[in-house]
């Protein structure tokens, strides 16, 4: 049986744009604030996930061509880099910098190392999620 | 040179290579290339961290730079560097026997990847001086046991990984319930912290009750009675080389947890928990001989054979006796070895069978005379034969219940070295004597392939043995934090 959804395609084509900004919005509000690098990951999950679900597994798959396990590796990789970085100065592992700085077009901002750590961390979350996804809806 | 993190190194060399080895899925040599590497250099790394911990002391980092008691604090003491150390000797050679005895599927299906996380955790449990952060590194190696449990997919695999997990998550969780009990009565996770705390509250009845607690969640994980009646199916479900990191490793990293918490926190009630700890100790020896005794499959033989050391060295550790407690560790890192070296030789003795039902051996001594000589020293020195590894733990744990007094605990562990002897002696008697049993055609490069990693553990397992003396400063090093724990509380608090 073929079901019609395209009211579920049109929608999904807008929000999943909605979602992802956002979750990346979340990710970078993370330090101070509720949020970080595992929500934000979470939230573009689920604009994923709701991908999945409007379309198919093939689709998704050929807009997205990434293979998700070698996401996470990479989020690994820049997270244990990230904290292992501060050893090349004899500093404790995990130790982080910050400063202020005076960005053109976006003025007075603090840039944290911490924030580098949590692109590790929001890279693992979405691979880990998605190859699960994909393993449990392709298993059929 | 002044390396504030080297202890950190014997940690995040295993994990910076399984991240690595996630790239390379499908090339089975570059995996193996990588694998050796990592395990290569993190050996090195563990073995100069023995060699500063022995000149300069216990060694403390606390991550990110934060204050002692406030962030995450890594100390790494004699005890802990000895067992990182042989942690990834024992891993080494796991991963060397495994090109041989592991198939092709598992290799493209990050079964190494696998080892180096959970090595990761192991030695990130030996280290970690925060008792929340051993949790997390509990969890770190569980869930890397859970995929070397399931992968491959076998009919066997599966049933005996979903009572594995079973049981571990549920510990896990009482795990962090005793955690939370302990914080609302201490108000620290920094083990050195509640060790101070804890002598302060004054509070003895409900410290004991959570000393026991610790005494169930990491009695489940370590195998003693009554807890241990997970171990025997779920072990022998994975193949060889899985068998022998679990049955070498993790069930020692529930004994270490017990032995810290139980030197460093639990002190003030002893004659209540410790007497406990010992009663417990005590029967999982008596319920471990019953199993070795009772099978005749060699996987379960020598798996009840390391609930029966987890007996004998949690014996050697409820004296709190300097001489015991030396033998504890001793006996500890003699029985990792060697249970390793006796299930890589029961691999292959399977391998050449066929079977692992000792009524279907005979007569291998023709044939395989070099397995069968290499595994009667690997028996005598489980047993304790001096001059073999297992004599000198063994010796100091019943010297110092003679000195303690606890005559039916010493001559327990006296007779439980006989009833090991007779356990691994039947798989000799039975296997390699009496009447050849028609074989299987095997490879004889892969048996010599697979003999080189097992010939190297036992040799060393004898090197242990017979160089004893020269590794007595690095026993009592280990033996004196664990029974001052001053020595572990100012190390880490010390600025």
């Amino acid at each position: 049986m073929k079901t019609n959804d395209v009211i579920l395609q049109t929608t999904t084509k807008v929000v999943f744009f909605i979602i992802f900004l956002f979750s990346i919005h979340i990710f970078f509000a993370g330090h101070y604030t509720p949020g970080g690098g595992f929500v934000g990951g979470l939230l573009t999950t689920g604009a994923l996930l709701l991908l999945l679900l409007a379309f198919d597994l093939k689709t998704v798959r050929k807009a997205l061509p990434f293979n998700f396990l070698i996401v996470v590796a990479l989020g690994l990789l820049i997270a244990l880099l990230t904290s292992a970085w501060p050893m090349l100065f004899n500093e404790p592992f995990l130790t982080h910098a910050f400063g202020d700085y005076d960005l053109p077009f976006l003025g007075e901002s603090s840039l944290h190392t911490a924030t580098l750590f949590d692109l590790g961390v929001y890279l693992v979350v979405v691979g880990a999620g998605m190859t699960m996804i994909q393993t449990i809806g392709g298993d059929t | 040179m002044n390396m504030t993190n080297l202890l950190l190194f014997p940690i995040l060399i295993p994990f910076l290579f399984a991240i690595l080895l996630l790239f390379f899925k499908e090339s089975v040599l570059m995996q193996r290339i990588l694998v050796m590497t990592g395990l290569f250099f993190s050996t090195v790394s563990a073995l100069y961290l023995v060699f500063v911990v022995k000149e300069d002391g216990i060694q403390t980092v606390t991550l990110g730079s934060w204050p002692a008691p406030f962030g995450i604090t890594m100390v790494s003491d004699m005890l802990s560097a000895l067992l990182v150390t042989t942690t990834l000797i024992i891993t080494f050679f796991v991963v060397l026997y495994s090109f041989y005895a592991i198939d092709e599927g598992r290799e493209k299906n990050f079964y190494y990847p696998a080892i180096l996380f959970m090595i990761t955790g192991i030695n990130g449990a030996f280290t970690t001086g925060d008792i929340f952060n051993m949790f997390v590194f509990f969890e770190v190696f569980l869930m890397a046991s859970y995929v070397l449990s399931v992968l491959g997919g076998e009919k066997k695999q599966l049933r005996e990984s979903i009572k594995y997990m079973l049981v571990n998550v549920v510990s896990s969780a009482v795990f962090v319930i005793t955690v939370a009990y302990l914080y609302s009565i201490v108000g620290t996770l920094n083990m050195a912290d509640i060790s101070v705390r804890i002598q302060e509250v004054n509070q003895p009845g409900i410290i004991s009750v959570i000393a026991i607690l610790f005494l169930i969640v990491f009695g489940i994980k370590g195998a003693i009675f009554p807890l241990y009646f997970w171990l025997p199916s779920s072990y022998a479900a994975p193949p060889i080389p899985v068998l022998t990191l679990f049955g070498a490793l993790l069930t020692k990293v529930g004994v270490y947890a017990i032995t810290r918490t139980y030197t460093l926190f639990f002190l003030q009630d002893i004659s209540f928990t410790h007497m406990w700890l010992m009663g417990l100790s005590l029967l999982t020896v008596v319920v471990g001989i019953i199993g070795a005794l009772a099978y005749f499959d060699v996987k379960q033989i020598i798996i009840y054979n390391i609930i029966i050391a987890v007996g004998v060295i949690l014996f050697g550790v409820s004296l709190m006796d300097g001489t015991a407690m030396e033998g504890s560790i001793y006996y500890l890192i003699h029985d990792m070895l060697i249970k390793a070296a006796l299930f890589l030789l029961i691999g292959i003795l399977i391998y050449v069978t066929g079977t692992s039902n000792l009524r279907e051996m005979g007569g291998l001594m023709k044939q395989y005379p070099a397995l069968g000589w290499t595994y009667l020293i690997a028996a005598f020195g489980l047993a304790g034969i001096p001059p073999l590894s297992g004599f000198i733990g063994k010796f100091l744990i019943v010297k110092g219940a003679f000195q303690a007094g606890h005559w039916i605990g010493a001559i327990a562990i006296l007779l439980s070295s006989l009833a090991v002897l007779l356990s691994v002696i039947r798989i000799f008697i039975y296997a390699f004597w009496g009447e050849p049993k028609p074989t299987p055609e095997r490879s004889k490069t892969r048996y010599n392939r697979m003999m080189i990693p097992a010939v190297l553990l036992v040799t060393l397992t004898v090197l242990y043995g017979v160089g004893t003396e020269a590794l007595v400063p690095y026993m009592s090093d280990a033996a004196d934090v664990l029974l001052d724990p001053s020595a572990y509380v100012n190390a880490v608090l010390k600025e």
